[in-house]
């Protein structure tokens, strides 16, 4: 393994470190290339966690592993092969933090975090007469200008009109169904709300007192009464061709509501509940506009930080499979975090940012913890979250790749060399189609933890049998493999092997596995077929769908 | 040396067997053989639920309530059937009226939700939608508590013929809908090559997956090469004959009707037969009759559905499943008993009806009542909740089960349903 830290950096970062006696001085001072005190700060809060729970972090990951990692939790896809022999021949010691600086100006970006939010917000179906494209679209100029957290967190809540002229809308607008005079109208809004933008879950208070924390029900009911100035108008037109009344567009349109809320307490007992953003009560008469009020609250007036606190949170449990808390949306006393003081100071440190998303990304992506391998040593066996430990990352975990990420990473093992071989719209149609079956199979729980492994038999065939291996794994001339097996640059079959297994793992095999492949490759007189069923074992591989 | 306790059978019945049958008295051997001779009796002992959906929404108030009299009665006539006085049907449901001393129907459904999705969502799941938790469809709740039971079942433990299936929500997607066209075809199960090259792949991926395993990550490596062993297995397995109902003679296929529903149902009973415990076949026809509701039923929904439902019965009677086997005939809602200008019926979820039986519920029954116009409900009322806590029960699957959702909410099965008194006394 190659260490990346050059002695005058390691100088430097070892003199912000808070040093304490033990075991954490005899590995060097671990830096990506960047010298952000922040970065060096959260090594120390980690560390700290280490040193108290007597663990030894694993080591450094080597450059392939690291580099599939940020490329898949960035750009949402692993890296082409060019990228991975450039990236492993480079000399800088200062080409991680260069890599991220690279990846993070990448229009894949924005797209990657683009879906992601897409779907925490509204999730990969969304609700009926909702409009993702719409929502896409706002995420989409949001994240590409690196909008501060807090912004997009206002207009979220306060947004107003139509669902694709106003992509905000949409939040909102997916969980608004029904009848709004109903009292049950903004029930859905207000856990969905209060659970993404704010990591708490109150949706239980809707009818009861929370059985094992602090959440009371008229808190719900609190949150609530700001969503009652709003409501979903949907359009309808007439089409000519079927006769009948179709689906136009739907908008967020204001609702006139004033006063408290009232609700049903388990006993039967009615009580009332005024706009109230925890300690903070509201106007309740007149037209004052709640929405408003309350987002203003959230994103600009909490002095908790409550909203920056819940980003920081889900972003943390983005990058390394574990959040503070587990779930990532569920904060508050009965949940304590598992690095209180990290979390902490690392959300007072993304408000003094201004909410800069991008400056969050680059302190976890460049921090020692976010480097290390995602193999246990002896010592730090006991980190394992997937049993019921608490993280204290000191290895990187596992994590399965989103349908989004398998997707892409297989058109980018496969497509590679065979661009312009199929025309565009039949490259646009069949894409279409085999992103509908990647969406249906493997589609599941929008709310899975990363962690989670839940493979299924569908899942398992359509990547042994679908079109799309097929074709990746197929030898006819144009395709991927054809271009290796033919190619001048690979002149020997340790050459060949190695080119499938960087563009399908972005690494190069061991001489042990070289070993084993060997011999299956020879029981099979096709030396053709034989190299088939090596790219389709490894795009079948468990390495392949694991994030590691 | 251990005793396999035969699978759909929990320990403590399994030995209410043993000693109901004297086997305290005999040697190990004959014991032994005494099971392998009833072998076949367990396997029909299993419990199993067939859905048939009807997606759209059916008008049950021409199928199963009529309404002679009403102006909102519509056009057809109720007739006499097998089963008690009371349960008259649709006239266009002849063959399905012969059997009925076997199916009842549930007339008093009240269930609140008229929205195509929301409808579906819940009177599959028994709960309503919720935006931070997806509950499971309850084929997907039968799968997770009866599939590992089954040990010897190499196929899923939910199967859907033909279309969509619903969500496993907090239950994990293992136990989603298997879904399989109206032909039985699966999604990519064929590989184009023979066994020797299927044998070939996985011998390189157990050669590439090898490294990954022991390179000390944990035990994720692993479940992954479990999944692709239940994949190989369910492409080689015997078990997959089930999917194929041309190997029925075709007096059974005449026997459903010979339409593409009776070939999905006779799949269903094939299904049934091997040991799967929950199989959903989705009904071709659209039920959304917003115009022409009778001249669409008199020539295709019904003439289809009442000899398929009809051959399903006789048949799962004939291979001694009936008793074992749930079925149950419904949609997302019923239809308005207004008539529209457009001589139909839109949608309607306060008072209508569901068709059940088999599994050793009770048949032949009407249960509930709705006024003289099929407006208002006249008796005890129903939900989801108290359909699926009956199939539960049915099922043998306790009902004081609860489930946890992602976020740590307990969740009662059929949502804490309470079983149909008059269909399980």
């Amino acid at each position: 393994m190659r260490t990346v830290a050059t002695p005058v950096r390691a100088m430097i970062a070892a003199a912000l470190l808070v040093s304490s006696a033990g075991a954490a001085q005899k590995s060097s001072t671990f830096t990506t290339g960047s010298n952000d005190p922040v970065i060096q700060k959260i090594n120390e809060f980690i560390r700290t966690g280490w040193e108290e729970n007597e663990v030894r972090p694993s080591p450094v990951a080597d450059d392939a592993e690291w580099l599939r990692r940020v490329s898949l939790d960035l750009v949402g896809q692993i890296p082409d092969s060019a990228t991975v022999e450039a990236f492993l021949a480079d000399k800088d010691p200062a080409k991680r933090s260069a890599l991220i600086e690279r990846l993070l100006e990448d229009p894949r970006h924005v797209r990657n975090q683009t879906t992601v939010w897409a779907n925490i917000l509204v999730g990969r179906n969304a609700p009926d007469r909702t409009s993702r494209p719409g929502l896409e679209k706002f995420l989409r100029e949001s994240f590409a200008r690196n909008r501060p957290w807090n912004e997009i967190v206002f207009d979220l809540m306060t947004a107003e009109g139509h669902f694709e002229e106003n992509g905000a809308v949409n939040f909102l607008l997916g969980q608004l169904q029904g009848n709004p005079n109903d009292e049950e109208y903004a029930v859905e809004a207000t856990a969905r709300a209060t659970r993404i933008l704010l990591g708490m879950q109150v949706q239980c208070t809707q009818c009861h007192d929370h059985p094992f924390n602090d959440w009371k029900q008229n808190q719900f009911w609190e949150f609530n009464s700001f969503l009652r100035q709003v409501r979903r108008r949907d359009v309808d037109r007439y089409d000519a061709a079927s006769g009948q009344m179709v689906d136009d567009y739907s908008e967020l349109v204001r609702r006139d509501y004033q006063g408290p809320v009232y609700f049903e307490t388990r006993q039967g007992l009615m009580k009332v509940a005024y706009p109230k953003y925890f300690e903070q009560e509201l106007e309740s008469r007149g037209q004052t506009d709640r929405r408003q009020q309350l987002a203003d609250l959230m994103a600009k007036n909490d002095p908790n930080h409550q909203v920056a606190r819940a980003f920081v949170n889900r972003m943390w449990g983005h990058y390394f499979g574990y959040g503070f808390t587990r779930p990532v949306d569920d904060m508050g006393p009965h949940n304590p975090p598992s690095h209180p003081e990290l979390l902490d100071w690392l959300t007072e440190e993304f408000v003094r940012s201004g909410y800069d998303i991008k400056q969050l990304t680059r302190w976890i992506t460049n921090s020692e913890a976010y480097n290390l391998t995602s193999q246990f040593n002896p010592g730090n066996e006991i980190d394992n979250p997937s049993v019921g430990e608490t993280p204290l990352f000191s290895r990187m975990y596992v994590k399965t790749l989103t349908v989004e990420q398998l997707y892409e990473s297989l058109l980018i093992a496969t497509n590679a060399e065979q661009s312009g071989q199929v025309g565009y719209e039949e490259a646009q149609r069949q894409r279409r189609e085999w992103t509908r079956d990647f969406m249906r199979i493997f589609g599941g729980n929008d709310d899975d933890e990363p962690t989670l492994f839940s493979g299924t038999i569908p899942q398992a065939l359509l990547l042994m049998n679908g079109d799309l291996v097929r074709q990746a794994t197929s030898v006819e001339s144009g395709g991927f493999l054809a271009a290796v097996l033919n190619s001048p640059r690979f002149k020997s079959d340790a050459a060949r092997v190695q080119a499938l297994y960087v563009s399908a793992l972005g690494r190069i095999p061991s001489r042990v596995e070289y070993g084993k492949i060997e011999k299956v490759m020879k029981l099979n007189p096709n030396r053709a077929a034989a190299y088939q069923d090596l790219y389709w074992a490894l795009l079948n591989s468990n390495e392949f769908v694991l994030n590691h | 040396m251990s005793l396999r306790i035969p699978s759909g059978m929990s320990r403590r019945h399994f030995l209410s067997h043993v000693s109901a049958g004297g086997a305290a008295a005999l040697g190990a051997t004959s014991f032994l053989s005494h099971l392998e001779a009833h072998a076949a009796d367990v396997q029909k002992a299993q419990k199993a639920c067939i859905l048939i959906w009807l997606g759209g929404g059916a008008p049950t108030i021409d199928m199963w309530d009529l309404k002679p009299g009403s102006k909102n009665g519509g056009e057809f006539k109720p007739i006499a059937t097998a089963g008690d006085r009371d349960l008259q049907i649709c006239e266009h449901l002849p063959e399905l009226a012969k059997v009925m001393d076997n199916m009842s129907v549930v007339r008093s459904m009240s269930t609140r939700e008229a929205d195509h999705n929301r409808g579906t969502y819940f009177m599959h799941t028994a709960y309503v939608p919720n935006p931070t938790v997806v509950h499971p469809t309850f084929g997907s709740v039968v799968s997770y508590e009866l599939a590992p039971k089954r040990k010897e079942l190499e196929i899923p433990a939910f199967i859907s013929i033909g279309g969509g299936g619903m969500d496993p929500g907090f239950l994990g997607m293992a136990h989603a809908p298997f879904v399989v066209d109206a032909q039985g075809r699966i999604q990519n199960a064929d590989m184009g090559s023979d066994l020797a090259r299927l044998n070939q792949r996985l011998q390189m991926l157990e050669a590439v997956e090898d490294s990954f395993i022991r390179s000390n990550r944990g035990d994720i490596g692993k479940a992954h090469k479990e999944v692709y062993q239940k994949a190989r297995e369910l492409m080689t397995s015997e078990q997959m004959a089930a999917f194929r109902v041309e190997q029925e003679r075709p007096e059974v296929r005449q026997a459903y009707g010979s339409t593409g529903f009776g070939n999905m149902l006779i799949m269903a009973r094939r299904l049934v037969q091997t040991g799967v415990p929950f199989v959903e076949v989705r009904n071709p026809n659209g039920w959304d009759l917003h115009n022409d509701v009778f001249d669409s039923l008199r020539t295709t929904h019904l003439p289809q559905l009442d000899k398929g439902i009809a051959g399903l019965v006789n048949d799962l009677k004939a291979h001694g499943l009936f008793e074992n086997t749930v079925v149950v005939c419904m949609g997302e809602f019923g239809r308005t008993p207004r008539i529209n200008q457009n001589v139909g019926r839109d949608h309607w979820a306060q008072s209508w009806s569901v068709l059940i039986g088999g599994g050793g519920l009770a048949g032949g029954r009407a249960i509930g009542k709705t006024d003289a116009d099929g407006i208002r409900i006249e008796s005890d009322s129903y939900l989801p909740n108290d359909l699926w806590a009956t199939v539960a029960h049915a099922l043998r699957i306790p009902l004081d089960t609860v489930h946890q959702s992602k976020n740590g909410r307990p969740m009662r099965i059929a949502n804490g349903g309470t079983p149909i008194k008059d269909l399980i006394s």
